[in-house]
């Protein structure tokens, strides 16, 4: 391999030297500068090295970690949203539901009551109409039991008077009395 | 000159000369493009790192999306272990493509066209993964050289093709990247002289062959420097997890 290397800056040496001879090869390989361009091609290389590992290394470095652990805090925050979110979700179904039932529950109760009001006030309405309509039968009955008395003194007084008028005698009022009160007792039963 | 396809190459000092003992090591065209390079790669990313923006900037994204492709690079051919040489390779793959692709506009100089340069980085490397693999193994590092489940007789032959393929390592790495720039840009070169020499009649030919080599080498200037990062992936890999 060097051989051949050496072969063709050879090569190119008698190519030069042939073609162009006014100066005399590859300028490359004239050893008069090389001591120069060693000594500053590892000056500036080396100034060149220093600095680059030095300074501005370490800064692009830092920055390219600074990005690095920002995007991960960032993917982070973004997840923790996420979930924080998706809890925060579930809280508020959590208590839309409870909401729900209690109202249902609500209105179930309120239902009960109203129908166990509605119940009691008809019962106690039921219970005063039958008290009253009983009120006003006793009140008939005695009533019509006034009113049989009172029709029997019409008729012993009616009865009296019909037979002095016809008979035109006074007629003892205690037998016509009997006798009323005998018949009534009589017929009383169809009207009571 | 200009038409000399070499002549792109040439090394000329600017400024005064500086010599360090009796060595020169003055300033030259190639240490100027090396530097707008690391001059240019440093004010990118200051710009791309300025806002630590959550949601990234155009300039910013670009920077996080290079730190991204080479820390996946590495992490998958050597490992965790490796975490440590990332702003190496790093550093690596950015000064190679800048300086690549700046050698791809017109006027420039190529830095990682010159053999020596590239030998320099890849010199780096070899030294430096060489000792990354003793001190993390010690002595046993060695046992790199001993592929398991190889018949007895032919140990040693096997010993030594694995010690030459090792120690061409910094020589295929670095020829490979300087071969493939100049062989590049040479070409261009090459094509943009017949541009000029077919005139306006006949050069429309190596114009649209220049354009699209032009796109070819920006494609290059790129897998280059990510094969240069790669390979001291790899080898990193071997001396950090010794599994051949």
């Amino acid at each position: 391999m060097v051989r051949n290397y050496l072969k063709f800056i050879g090569f190119f040496t008698l190519l030069s030297g042939e073609c162009f001879g006014a100066e005399g090869g590859m300028p490359q390989l004239n050893p008069e500068y090389w001591v120069s361009q060693i000594f500053w091609v590892i000056l500036i290389f080396g100034t060149l090295y220093i600095i680059l590992w030095r300074i501005i290394l370490p800064k692009i470095n830092a920055n390219l970690e600074n990005r690095n652990s920002q995007i991960l805090t960032d993917l982070d925050d973004a997840q923790k949203f996420k979930d924080q979110s998706e809890e925060k979700l579930s809280e508020y179904n959590n208590i839309l539901n409870q909401a729900k039932q209690e109202a249902k529950k609500i209105l179930d109760g309120t239902r009960k009551k109203v129908n166990r009001d509605i119940e009691n006030k008809k019962n106690q309405f039921n219970l005063e109409i039958s008290k009253e309509i009983e009120n006003a039968e006793k009140e008939i009955k005695t009533l019509k039991l006034s009113s049989i008395k009172d029709i029997n003194k019409i008729a012993i007084e009616t009865s009296s008077e019909i037979v002095r008028k016809i008979v035109g005698t006074e007629v003892n009022s205690s037998s016509v009395s009997a006798i009323v009160e005998d018949t009534s007792k009589k017929e009383i039963t169809k009207y009571i | 000159m200009s038409t000399n396809p070499m002549h792109q190459f040439n090394v000329y000092r600017i400024g005064p000369e500086i010599s360090f003992g009796n060595v020169d090591i003055s300033f030259t065209n190639a240490s100027l493009f090396m530097m707008i390079s690391a001059f240019i790669i440093i004010s990118v990313f200051f710009a791309g790192t300025k806002r630590k923006a959550i949601i990234p900037t155009k300039i910013q994204l670009l920077t996080e999306l290079s730190y991204t492709l080479i820390s996946k690079m590495i992490s998958d051919t050597a490992g965790s272990k490796a975490k440590p040489y990332f702003p190496f390779v790093f550093s690596l793959f950015m000064f190679v493509l800048f300086c690549n692709m700046l050698g791809m506009l017109p006027y420039s100089f190529t830095v990682t066209s010159h053999i020596i340069v590239t030998f320099a980085l890849a010199a780096v490397i070899f030294v430096g993964v060489t000792i990354i693999g003793f001190v993390h193994h010690g002595v046993g590092y060695l046992k790199l050289f001993i592929p398991s489940g190889v018949p007895l007789f032919l140990l040693p032959l096997i010993v030594i093709i694995e010690i030459i393929s090792y120690l061409s390592r910094p020589v295929s790495l670095s020829v490979r990247l300087f071969a493939n720039m100049m062989a590049g840009h040479t070409m261009l070169k090459v094509f943009g002289g017949f541009v000029i020499s077919l005139g306006i009649i006949g050069g429309w030919l190596p114009l649209s062959f220049a354009v699209a080599l032009t796109g070819l080498e920006i494609l290059i200037a790129f897998l280059q420097a990510y094969v240069f990062a790669i390979l001291t992936c790899i080898y990193l890999n071997d001396a950090l997890n010794l599994n051949h």
